[in-house]
């Protein structure tokens, strides 16, 4: 029980002082132009990655299972502009059937 | 969209904003307090959603502590699995002008769906907006962690109602948001080539974070 009360405290100091990092050491000045350019892509790319390793990651390897039935119907649901509580409910709906019938 | 006007008038465009968000996390975070139950009891889960608020931290540690891992390992995972804020908040940085207190206030409502929605797509964020976004998704983020850990015995392996798939979609709303130009989408694909290549061989988060690499690689080349 310790280790998860310690767990806590560690990973509520440590996320503060990630998000805090950049906004204090860099104060309001602005970065240059070329930094912005990169700035402009970089939720793009991390939301992609987050997006892979959440439908194919299981710890350090990948797998294919019913997250991916799942993860396809949120593509087809957002392309046919459903609104995002069905799209993410729908997903898990989508797995849930999935596990209950394979 | 993020808007323009009063800083009242922006933070409660961002609350309408992130009321969808909000709904989706109150799904997530009943997971989160369903599995963590068993290992954490019932108020330390509540507490760190409180505290942490980050399902990625959150769910990575508690995936090592249910492995049998020490808060050593755990607070690495959660740390590695966060790292990505330090991106966000150096390109946040520039937005948030003022004394350093309110500085540090906003940038603690950093999480993933608000500063998505706050980038203004030239590099810049309204940081009101991003304010607005968060409360939703904090308070779904509190409640569904208190519901979790109240309903689990009930609900049994959170797995079986596919709730293990509420994260890829709801990242991948944000995606469909967010990555609406060509650039943005060479950007999203060369992330996600760096996540799959990079998951078998590296620590969980690494990944992630190493995907910045992508939005580098597609600013260098001339539009």
């Amino acid at each position: 029980m310790t280790a998860v009360w310690v767990t806590i405290a560690a990973l509520a100091l440590a996320t503060a002082a990630l998000k805090l990092a950049g906004p204090l050491a860099l104060g309001g000045r602005t970065l240059p132009v070329r930094a912005l350019g990169i700035v402009e892509l970089l939720a793009s790319a991390l939301l992609a990655a987050l997006v892979v390793v959440e439908t194919f990651g299981e710890g350090r390897s990948l797998t294919f299972d019913a997250r991916v039935l799942g993860a396809a119907f949120a593509v087809v649901a957002l392309t046919l502009r459903a609104p995002m509580i069905l799209v993410v409910l729908g997903a898990a709906a989508v797995t849930a059937v999935a596990r209950l019938l394979f | 969209m993020v808007v323009e006007g009063a800083p009242r008038e922006r933070r409660r465009a961002g609350i309408r904003r992130g009321v969808p968000f909000g709904i989706a996390v109150f799904a997530i975070a009943v997971s989160f307090g369903v599995l963590a139950r068993p290992l954490m009891g019932p108020v330390a889960p509540i507490v760190m959603s409180i505290c942490v608020f980050s399902g990625a931290a959150q769910f990575g540690a508690l995936a090592v502590l249910l492995a049998g891992g020490g808060a050593g390992a755990a607070i690495v995972a959660g740390v590695l699995l966060n790292a990505r804020y330090l991106a966000m908040g150096l390109a946040l940085a520039p937005s948030l002008r003022g004394r350093p207190l309110s500085r540090a206030a906003f940038a603690m409502t950093t999480v993933d769906a608000s500063w998505a929605a706050a980038s203004r797509g030239d590099g810049t964020f309204d940081p009101w907006y991003m304010v607005g976004v968060s409360v939703p998704q904090y308070v779904g983020w509190v409640l569904g962690t208190v519901v979790g850990v109240s309903i689990g015995r009930v609900i049994g392996d959170p797995n079986a109602l596919g709730l293990d798939a509420l994260f890829p979609a709801f990242f991948i709303a944000l995606l469909f948001a967010e990555a609406r130009s060509r650039r943005r989408l060479a950007a999203a694909g060369g992330g996600a080539g760096i996540a799959l290549a990079l998951t078998p061989v590296v620590p969980a988060g690494l990944p992630i974070l190493a995907a910045a690499a992508a939005a580098v690689a597609v600013s260098k080349v001339r539009s």
